[in-house]
């Protein structure tokens, strides 16, 4: 663990200026997570109302391809611990080309899960599990569909974080927006373990 | 002497880099190992099947805050701000609306039977 002191949640990265600007900012965003976090929980909620609600459809068997959730799961904490990798570079080599590198894999990871979630998405409208057609599939797309929302978000972040760190280099407010960017991405990983486990692997066990 | 002091705190920041990514690394590892028992649980059938969903439940918590202490650095220490604090009252407030949400939808579904 480092030594040094912790000033707010995720990576701490060294600010050379003034780090009180940085702490404020990342403890607003933490509140937002949290709020997010509510967002989620109580979609859960939803959802675990629905179990069983299927009205004669495609049940949990049906849409649930345990292949598919594990390459799913592998991309996403992938890309999760590759973006830790890339702070990581960040924090102590100050080098742009490492830290882009690290962030390319992160990228590529996420666009990864986001296509092997679409291809379940489209296996799931051709065997007519719509979200119409019951209140089982009407909670599950708005669970594992605003979870892809967000996944997708992260990617047009990781764009722009790319593109400032090229443009801009390695400054504090950078450093701090990609701390921001890791808390983020970390969140949605959590998310993500309650997803497969709540709503994939208990749906057929 | 500068050169030495510079030596010396360039070794210390090695150390702390080694440090942090073996920190990391664990998560990674407990991560994955935590994943794979939770499929396992259900492709292998090795549990028996009332007892397949207590043990998700707890794996995923295990794993919940695997992440939140090594990925989020969520721990117990007072120097932070209020992050515990917040995460504790969200909980708390999730826990009265979830459960809240699935105690009267259940009941009201119970008795449309």
């Amino acid at each position: 663990m480092s030594t040094q002191e912790n000033i707010h949640p995720g990576m701490n990265l060294g600010y050379e200026g003034e780090t009180h600007v940085a702490e404020l900012k990342v403890f607003g965003f933490w509140v937002f997570l949290m709020s997010d976090l509510v967002t989620f929980g109580l979609v859960f909620a939803i959802f675990g109302t629905m179990v069983g609600a299927t009205a004669g459809g495609p049940g949990p068997e049906d849409v649930t391809n345990l292949r598919s959730v594990a390459l799913q799961t592998a991309l996403l904490l992938g890309s999760s611990f590759a973006f830790s990798w890339a702070s990581l570079s960040m924090k102590y080599h100050e080098t742009r080309l490492r830290t882009l590198g690290w962030l390319a894999i992160a990228a590529t990871s996420a666009l990864c899960f986001l296509i092997v979630e679409f291809l379940d998405f489209r296996h799931w409208l051709e065997i007519g599990a719509v979200p119409q057609r019951s209140g089982y599939l009407s909670a599950l797309w708005a669970l594992v569909g605003l979870h892809g929302l967000h996944v997708f978000a992260g990617l047009l972040w990781m764009a722009a974080m790319t593109g400032q760190i090229i443009v801009f280099g390695l400054t504090d407010i950078v450093k701090s927006r990609v701390t921001r960017m890791g808390l983020y991405w970390h969140f949605l990983d959590i998310v993500w373990v309650g997803i497969f486990s709540m709503v994939f692997l208990a749906g057929v066990a | 002497m500068r050169r030495i002091a510079e030596k010396l705190m360039l070794t210390s920041k090695n150390e702390e880099e080694r440090d942090e990514r073996r920190y990391y690394g664990i998560g990674l590892i407990l991560s994955v190992v935590l994943t794979v028992a939770s499929f396992a649980s259900v492709m292998t059938g090795l549990l028996p099947r009332p007892w397949i969903f207590p043990a998700l439940v707890v794996l995923a918590l295990s794993q919940i805050v695997v992440h939140l202490r090594i990925f989020l650095h969520i721990d117990l220490s007072r120097q932070k701000r209020e992050d515990l604090q917040v995460l504790l009252f969200t909980l708390l407030l999730l826990g009265i609306m979830a459960f809240g949400t699935l105690w009267i939808l259940r009941d009201l579904a119970h008795r449309m039977m």
